[in-house]
């Protein structure tokens, strides 16, 4: 039992990878999803009206000094108490999406902070308006900023998808958990599942790496590098 | 209340700014005509940019009048149309007023025939091709035809300033303010951008600069104004100031501005 069964684990490969599955499409789906709405917050949180500052900043901050696995219990277990009746999926993308919207609109608010005020000046100056200015000129220099921040929030969420394991949502975890309880493999089992979540964290994490390096060069690369 | 001269392509009448609790601009009361180029001098902390930026509304004055062109683009008490900084009512204001910065604040996430491009795709709505027709016109104009694919990070800070210099002029303004164009300028670099404003000037454009470039203020501007604590406090022409300044502070900031 202490060893690792190779039978065990070829038997139980395709559940386990329709499990590794169902976590992707929770990843994409949580992160589009978060990649918008964590723009809107950030720009809510950098209005001038403080009927948008505040409401957004007071999310923000419950969000950041509460732990994700409480927040996940609330969606999971109180809202339905409450009258709210959601399926599991939908609970974790909904508990997810407003996890990690509030910290990816920090990194949105960071980026588009960076650009300096004569950018501002100089769009102003040729008469664009504000939404021209936020999407034509300061948009564009902050996604270069905020693209490595944001890529390594696609990747922790990956790996935090493996919580709502505790609500049944039908993620790798919960599956190699109901494996387990049938046949005890749990060395096989979950040596299975380190092996999946390594062989997609880990090339994704090398390529974020990549995005970061080539960000910081100078604009001009993107000239060279398409000759 | 003032009256839109139609020689006059600027005016600013009894103009007030603060920023807290400094008083920068005094009363501000200042005509340009069409066609004059008006350099303004004086000390730093005198007003002179803020007095600038006031002109196209990237700063708002808090009492006053500013006429362009003929139409009132300001006025204290006007109710919604002129505040905040980038309503469409302002930004049609801002489209006749061109405007070069010391730090040249191009877009450096663009090539300089892109950063040309900008003002008249996205604010005046021309066609693409026309539009990268006219920049390439514009940059060969200021001498940078070679440098239509190169991005800013690319250029020398006098090229970097042509480009800015040709981007506003893209917008076709019917007036240019200069920020101390040349300021940031290594010395070597400031002849070339100097050169592009003579030719500015010499072809009718009408122009307000702030610049501690005496030489141009002597040589090619119809006026000078000594700006000293807010207020224009001296005003003539370039030959009175220069050599016959009658207030005494114009005479000590010449003193020392010209001894080296």
């Amino acid at each position: 039992m202490p060893y690792f069964d190779v039978g065990v684990a070829l038997d139980n490969l395709g559940r386990l990878g329709e499990g590794l599955g169902f976590t992707v499409l929770l990843t994409v789906i949580v992160m589009a999803l978060s990649l918008v709405v964590a723009l809107l917050v950030a720009l809510g949180r950098m209005a001038r009206l403080a009927v948008l500052r505040w409401p957004m900043t007071a999310y923000v901050e419950v969000i950041r000094n509460t732990p994700l696995l409480l927040q996940l219990y609330y969606f999971f277990f109180v809202l339905p108490y409450v009258g709210i009746k959601l399926d599991g999926f939908t609970a974790a993308v909904l508990a997810l999406t407003l996890n990690y919207s509030a910290y990816m609109s920090e990194v949105y608010r960071s980026g588009i902070q960076a650009i300096a005020k004569g950018q501002h000046d100089a769009a102003h100056a040729l008469g664009m308006t504000f939404l021209q200015t936020f999407r034509r000129i300061v948009l564009p220099q902050a996604i270069r900023i905020v693209i490595p921040g944001l890529g390594n929030y696609f990747i922790s969420l990956f790996k935090d998808t493996a919580l709502c394991s505790i609500a049944g949502v039908a993620e790798v975890m919960f599956t190699a958990k109901t494996i387990t309880a049938v046949n005890y493999q749990y060395f096989t089992i979950y040596t299975v599942c380190f092996a999946f979540y390594f062989i997609v964290a880990f090339p994704a994490a090398r390529f974020v790496n990549y995005l970061e390096r080539t960000m910081k060069g100078g604009y001009a690369r993107r000239r060279l590098a398409h000759g | 209340m003032a009256e839109a001269d139609s020689r006059s392509m600027i005016r600013l009448c009894r103009l007030n700014k603060h920023f807290g609790r400094h008083h920068v601009l005094k009363d501000i009361d200042l005509d340009v005509a069409a066609g004059e180029v008006l350099t303004i001098i004086g000390p730093s902390g005198s007003g002179k940019s803020t007095l600038l930026r006031c002109i196209n509304y990237l700063e708002v004055p808090e009492s006053g009048e500013i006429w362009i062109d003929g139409a009132l683009a300001y006025r204290d008490g006007s109710g919604g149309h002129f505040r905040g900084h980038s309503g469409s009512r302002v930004a049609a204001v801002r489209a006749k007023i061109g405007m070069v910065f010391q730090q040249f604040n191009l877009f450096p996430h663009l090539t300089a025939l892109e950063n040309v491009m900008e003002g008249p795709l996205t604010v005046l709505r021309r066609p693409r091709r026309e539009a990268i027709a006219a920049a390439r016109e514009l940059l060969s104009q200021v001498g940078l035809s070679d440098r239509a694919d190169y991005f800013p990070e690319e250029l020398s800070g006098g090229q970097a300033q042509r480009v800015a210099i040709a981007r506003a002029l893209a917008m076709g303004p019917k007036v240019m303010l200069f920020d101390e164009a040349t300021s940031a300028l290594d010395p070597e670099l400031v002849g070339e951008v100097l050169a592009v404003m003579r030719n500015l000037a010499g072809g009718g454009m009408t122009m307000v600069v702030v610049t501690h470039e005496m030489g141009f203020a002597r040589q090619v501007s119809d006026r000078v104004i000594f700006m000293d604590d807010g207020r224009v406090s001296e005003s003539g022409t370039p030959d009175t100031l220069f050599t016959h300044p009658q207030n005494p502070r114009t005479q000590d900031f010449l003193r020392a501005i010209l001894q080296h």
